[in-house]
This record gives C-alpha cells, structure tokens and sequence, in this order.
C-alpha cells in the first residue's frame, strides 16, 4: 500500500521511531500472537456448533413461501422428510395444504361447558411437535374469579385434577387468528401472514427471531425457541406441513395454527377432538349451515379484548340453560345437586 | 485514490500510537469486547435460552440498551444545532466529537439488535422481503443506517479534508449536516414508535414515550459529551473551552427539566385514573402482587434524575467537579429509566395477566458489557486519530508528500505522543 514514491523504510520510521525498532517489533508480534490468541478463545464455543445449526447453501438461498415454484416447493418439502428421517428416525409424510376455496375458518368457545381440564393443551402438543423440552405448549387455560373477566385475576397455575373448582370458571387462550393481526403487521420480514382461510401461518425457515410479534400480540398467543427443540422420536407427529406442524428450528418464532394439516383436509383440530366437555367449536363461517354460523347468530357471544380491535376469528360463548353453571341454582344448592348426581 | 488509502493506512497506524496508557485503555477495552464475543458464540450455540429472557419476557437488556443508545447518538444534533442553526460558535471546534460519538453508539445500536436476534444468519431475508412501511422496524433499520451513513460522511469527508490540508466545501457538508439534525429526531421518534405502536401493551401505547424519549436524550446525550470533552481535553492537545462546555450545560438544564416534567404528567395519568392499565406501572413503581424486582431500580433513577436536575440548576454546577457529578447522575438515572424501566415492565404482567419476572443472566450481561467496550474502543479510536490529524499534524503532505524522511519524521509529533 505504500506508494511507490516512497521508499519502504520511510513510511516506518515515522511510525516507529528508529531506537526502538527490534525490540517494538518484537513487542508488536506479541501482542500481534496474543491478541490473535484471545480472539480464537473468544470464538472456541463455536466449534460445538451441530451440523444442523449451519445453514446449508441449499437452506440459505431458500426463497420465501410465498416465492417459491412449485418445483421448489416440491423439493424443500422432500429436503425435510429427510431431515425428519435423518433426525428422528421417523418416515414421515410431508404436505402443503392449500387453504380451500370459500372457506374462512372461526373456532367457538363454550365457557359454560368448559371444565378447565386442560386436555386440550396436552392433545395439541401432541399433534404440533413443539418441543417437549422446555415444553411449550400453544393454549393457555385460565382459572378465572366467578364474576370478573379481568385476565389479571386469572390463575395460570391452578391444579387441573381438582377441576372443575367452586366459584371458578375457564378460559382456554390460544391464537385468535385476527383479522386484523397485529403480529402480520410488525414482522419486518413477512415471515408471517394471514392465508385467504383467515390461518395466520409463520415459514420457519424465513423467520428472523426478532421477536417483536411476541411483543405486539395481545393474546400472548406466540412462542419462542430459545434453544434447540427437544422431541422425542417416539412422539413426533409423522403427518407434518409446511406451514404447521414440521418441527421447527432453534430462534424461531411458532403458535397455533388451527391445525390447518388437519382442518384444510376436512378433520378437525385436536384440540376439539379430545375436549371432553364438548366446549369446542370449529368451521366455516362462510357455510350458513354451519354450527360455528348458528352459534354465532343466535347465542351470546363474546371476544377477548374487543378494545384492542383484532377483529379475532375466536369467540368466547355461553348457554342460557344447560350450563353447570346454572344447575345449582335449579336445584336447591350444592348439596341437593351433589346427593341428586 | 491512492490518496485515501494511504488516509486509511495512516489512520490505521495512529490507532496503536499511544502512551502507556492509551495501551492499557485499548488492552482493557478489548479484553471485555472478547469476552462478550466469547459468551456470544455460547449464545449462538445454544441458542437465547442463555439469556434471562423468556415468552413471557421477550425483550431484555439488549433491547433496554439499544434503546437507551439510540437516544445517546442523538446528542451529535444537540451538539451541532447550536453551531449551524444558531452560529452559536463555542461548540463548533467539539461538533466533530459528537458526531464520532454518534457513529460509535449506531455501531452499537446495530450490534445490540444483531445479539438479539434468534437467527442472525438470515439477516439477509431483510434485504430480500422488507415489510416497509408496516413495520416499525423496517422504519429503524432506515433510520439508524442512514443515521450512520450521514454521520460517517460528515466525519470522513471533515477528517479527510483536514488529512489533504485542504478547505472543506461546504456543499459537501453543510447539506448534510442539516439532514443529519432532522434525521437525529427520527431516530428517536421512529424507536419511540416501535413500542408505541402496540396496543396490546398498554405501558407503552401511550403517546407520551416519544417526547420522553427526546426529552431524556437530549439530557443523556449532551452531559455524555461534557464528560467526553473533558478526557479530550486532558490527553490530548486538542483545546475545549470552558464556554463549550457550559453551553452544553444549558441544554442539558432544559432536558432534565422537560424530562421530569413528561415523568409526571406520566405517572399522574396511569396513576390518578387508576385503570387497569397501571398494572405495568404499578410494578414498576411500587410492585404487583409482592413482585417488586425493579421497584428499587425505578426509585434510585428517579433520585439520581431529580439531584441532576437540582444541580445543573444551582449555580454550583458552573464548578466543573460539580456538574461532574451532575452528568454521571443523569447519564446512569436515564440509563436505568430508559433501559429497564421502559422495556422490562411493559411485559409484566404478560397480556394473560400472569407475573413472571426478568433478571438478566451472566452471558446476558457479558454481551452487554461487551459491546459496550467495543463502542468505546471504536470511539476511542476514532478521537485518537481524529484529534491529530484536524490539528493539521498528520497531513497527506507530511507523511507521504516531502521526500526528505527527517522532516517528516519532525513534522509527525502525534505519533510518539498522544
């Protein structure tokens, strides 16, 4: 870099004054080697990296969901069956569901019916391969005061064998798939959307783990992998979509997704399925036949947090008559419902 | 061309000429910046669970300090508004200081958001899908990169200028110095909105964090300069007048002023009304349900705000030891007041309502302090080589121009004495 009309001494010198000129350049190689060396202690805990914590080219240059041809499509979905195989042991089959035409999908909730037992929790981590361990988990049930709707009363922690408990009622949160979703709107990637079904979706592998969908949902309904997922190979989900399902990486984001691998092929989500109580509700609002459309035109209705104006595609309802809750009062108290069940 | 590398290279060269101490500062500042890459790589490895965050707590010391930064950088324009706008010309021999400093803490700035990311090796998605105008931060990744290129140009072309023993042009700079003034206000208030704009988080859903956050800044900022002016001034040969520095006062005074005034305006709304909204407010000032972690933290920023405040009024503060102490206080209460008393308690309790609290990890804190050293060793050695060469001591001319080696060697007291 030195110029040429100068000759290569020169420039030294003035830098180096000249008495010191074998003995500096012994002490810059030391502290040369002994910077180089605090360095390459600083990145030693690289070297645990796993083969999988590096991007191949292939998973670098993968195009966002939404750019992707069909014959890439076709080709990361067959790259994650081998992960899967390669991972888990597991064969598992690897879809892309599109969402169905004239379809847009609400989910009730029946707060007269619901126990709190909190099967449905467990069925969905079983359905969407979330890691086990720490085990996150997509609904949150809430124990909630008789009498109040304040989620700042709410018991998180109660026990769910002693449920259904005296002067209590539940409230299971999971993502209310918003209309009007704050989450979509902050991403600064558009590595998650709203699909024309009303599923608000997240492609995994565009995520930056920012985080500031977590900060922006007003239904805590995302989550987090702070570190590698843990599963079991014996409890992986082999059915797996790209846009649900599949299991996911460390530092991304993930939430529910009403099982959209299951609904958009006509079954049901999980977590309906295993509620005991009956409280959960599931279909096409679209469809004027469907149960959702009659629950939603005739009985009393409610969404979390209408202030926040999300415009949820989950609603809250209760029964006029039927309700466990209104059988004491039919009744003559606790007691007399006790001796009569 | 061959002119600027060679600017480069000398540049490059007189960031390792120092005396004993410089060495041991630069020694020191790199063994904390290595540290915190070293838990860095551990975090990268095992992923955010090495932080005290959690879904419940999403945002942490990364985001408090980035936070707290972007407002710091913006005390370049708090520097240079009174010379260019105002012709006010104490400060205009410091303006350069602030402006390095500005380059120094958006270095920061970038590295805080970087060390929080969950998957920093798919930076490039934002180049490829950017959600602009939705997204805040799209908006911030503007603001602070533009921030950055504006102020390096300013910088460099000043330093280079000086370096070729030439007049800058003004319409090289001028120009951008008053884009720059208008920019250092949106830095702030488009980091202001990426919070502000959440409405499911109630602390922060309020119009009043933006005028907070320049208020706050505005405070922080300059008394970060006093306290920069004054090491200048005493390692190298670079004079500061006592004027400069009392100017800076005064700007600092009216923040502080303003900033406990919004402070209030704040604490009646939430707390007269007493809606459910307090209950963010509540634990960070008094506590919720018995959880009180940053209850201590809040109370010594407010006392640290409220004795700046009182004494950058007091005349006492015309004594340099005294305003001093003023500015340490101020700088350390917005510290705390903008870092974890803004951030943390807009997550707790969660949007659920339930309580879980944040405490920052060791590797957490090593990150931070960390890159804290790296900005210092960057703004270290920005001064140390911006220093020498405006006083016209380090000129293209001398170092590579004059065939004679021994006059050059005279001409190039900067480089045996810092």
């Amino acid at each position: 870099m030195a110029p040429p009309e100068n000759p290569p001494g020169a420039g030294g010198d003035v830098a180096r004054p000249a008495e010191v000129s074998r003995r500096g350049f012994l002490t810059q190689g030391a502290a040369a080697a002994a910077g180089l060396a605090a360095l390459a202690a600083a990145l030693s805990p690289l070297r645990h990296l796993k083969e999988g914590d590096l991007p191949t080219a292939e998973e670098f240059l993968q195009k966002h969901y939404k750019e992707m041809t069909a014959a890439e499509k076709a080709r990361v979905l067959g790259r994650i069956q081998e992960q899967v195989k390669k991972r888990y042991g597991v064969t598992s089959q690897v879809n892309d569901p599109p969402p169905l035409d004239g379809v847009e999908f609400v989910y009730g909730l029946n707060i007269s019916r619901c126990i709190g037992c909190r099967k449905c929790v467990h069925a969905c981590v079983a359905e969407n391969n979330p890691s086990r361990a720490p085990e996150i988990q997509y609904i949150r049930v809430l124990e909630m005061e008789k009498g109040s709707i304040d989620v700042e009363t709410a018991n998180h922690r109660y026990d769910a064998s002693q449920v259904p408990r005296p002067d209590k009622w539940y409230m299971p949160v999971q993502c209310h798939q918003c209309a009007n979703p704050p989450c979509v709107k902050v991403c600064p990637v558009e590595a998650t959307w709203q699909e024309p079904d009303g599923i608000t979706v997240i492609d995994y592998d565009w995520c930056i783990g920012c985080r500031y969908c977590e900060a922006a949902c007003p239904y805590w309904a995302r989550r987090f992998n702070f570190t590698e997922p843990q599963i079991e190979p014996d409890q992986l989900n082999p059915d797996l979509a790209y846009l649900s399902n599949r299991p996911r990486q460390k530092g991304v984001m993930e939430k529910c997704t009403f099982c959209l691998h299951r609904t958009r092929v006509g079954k049901l989500p999980a977590c309906l399925e295993v509620c005991p109580t009956g409280s959960r509700k599931f279909g096409n609002v679209l469809d004027p036949t469907s149960e959702v459309h009659y629950i939603l035109k005739h009985k009393r209705v409610f969404i979390l947090k209408a202030d926040v104006g999300t415009l949820p595609r989950f609603f809250y309802y209760f029964d006029e008559r039927g309700s466990r809750y209104h059988d004491p009062l039919e009744g003559a108290g606790q007691a007399t419902h006790g001796e009569g069940a | 061309m061959k002119r600027y590398f060679a600017f480069l290279w000398d540049c490059f060269r007189l960031s390792f000429v120092g005396d004993w101490r410089y060495h041991l500062w630069m020694t020191a500042l790199t063994l904390v910046a290595l540290t915190g890459l070293y838990a860095y790589c551990q975090q990268l490895v095992h992923g955010l669970v090495t932080t005290g965050m959690t879904d419940q707590v999403s945002w942490g010391m990364y985001i408090a300090n980035f936070t707290y930064l972007v407002g710091l950088a913006a005390a370049a324009a708090m520097l240079v508004i009174p010379v260019y706008v105002y012709r006010n010309l104490h400060l205009h021999d410091v303006v350069i200081f602030g402006e390095l400093l500005a380059v120094s803490v958006i270095l920061m700035c970038l590295l805080f958001v970087t060390v929080d990311l969950g998957r920093p090796d798919r930076f490039h998605h934002l180049l490829l899908r950017f959600n602009f105008p939705m997204s805040m931060l799209t908006w911030d990744v503007i603001a602070l990169n533009g921030y950055l290129l504006l102020n390096l140009h300013i910088c460099g072309y000043l330093i280079y200028c000086a370096y070729c023993g030439r007049r800058p042009a003004k319409k090289f700079y001028i120009p951008f110095v008053f884009v720059a003034i208008a920019w250092a206000i949106s830095i702030h208030t488009v980091t202001a909105f990426l919070y502000v704009g959440l409405g499911g988080r109630p602390f922060w859903n309020s119009a009043i964090i933006a005028p907070r956050f320049l208020a706050s800044a505005f405070a922080a900022g300059p008394a970060f300069i006093i306290l920069t002016l004054q090491v200048v001034r005493r390692f190298t040969r670079h004079q500061v007048s006592d004027d400069a520095l009392f100017t800076l006062r005064r700007i600092v005074q009216v923040a502080l002023l303003i900033n406990l005034f919004l402070l209030l305006c704040e604490l009646f709304t939430e707390f007269y009304a007493d809606t459910r909204h307090v209950a963010s407010a509540q634990y960070l000032f008094l506590g919720l349900h018995g959880r009180n972690a940053l209850v201590p933290w809040i109370w010594t920023a407010i006392a640290m705000n409220v004795v700046a405040t009182t004494l950058f009024m007091l005349p006492a503060s015309r004594a340099l030891p005294t305003l001093n102490v003023a500015c340490v206080l101020a700088i350390v209460g917005i510290w705390i007041e903008k870092g974890m008393g803004l951030i943390v308690p807009a997550f707790i309790p969660t949007p659920l309502g339930e309580l879980v609290e944040y405490a920052p990890t060791l590797h957490e804190t090593l990150i931070c302090f960390g890159i804290w050293a790296f900005g210092l060793l960057v703004y270290t050695i920005l001064v140390r080589v911006s220093v020498p060469v405006l006083a016209g001591q380090v000129t293209y001319a001398h170092r590579w121009g004059s065939p004679p080696p021994a006059s050059s060697a005279a001409a190039s007291p900067a480089f045996e004495k810092g």
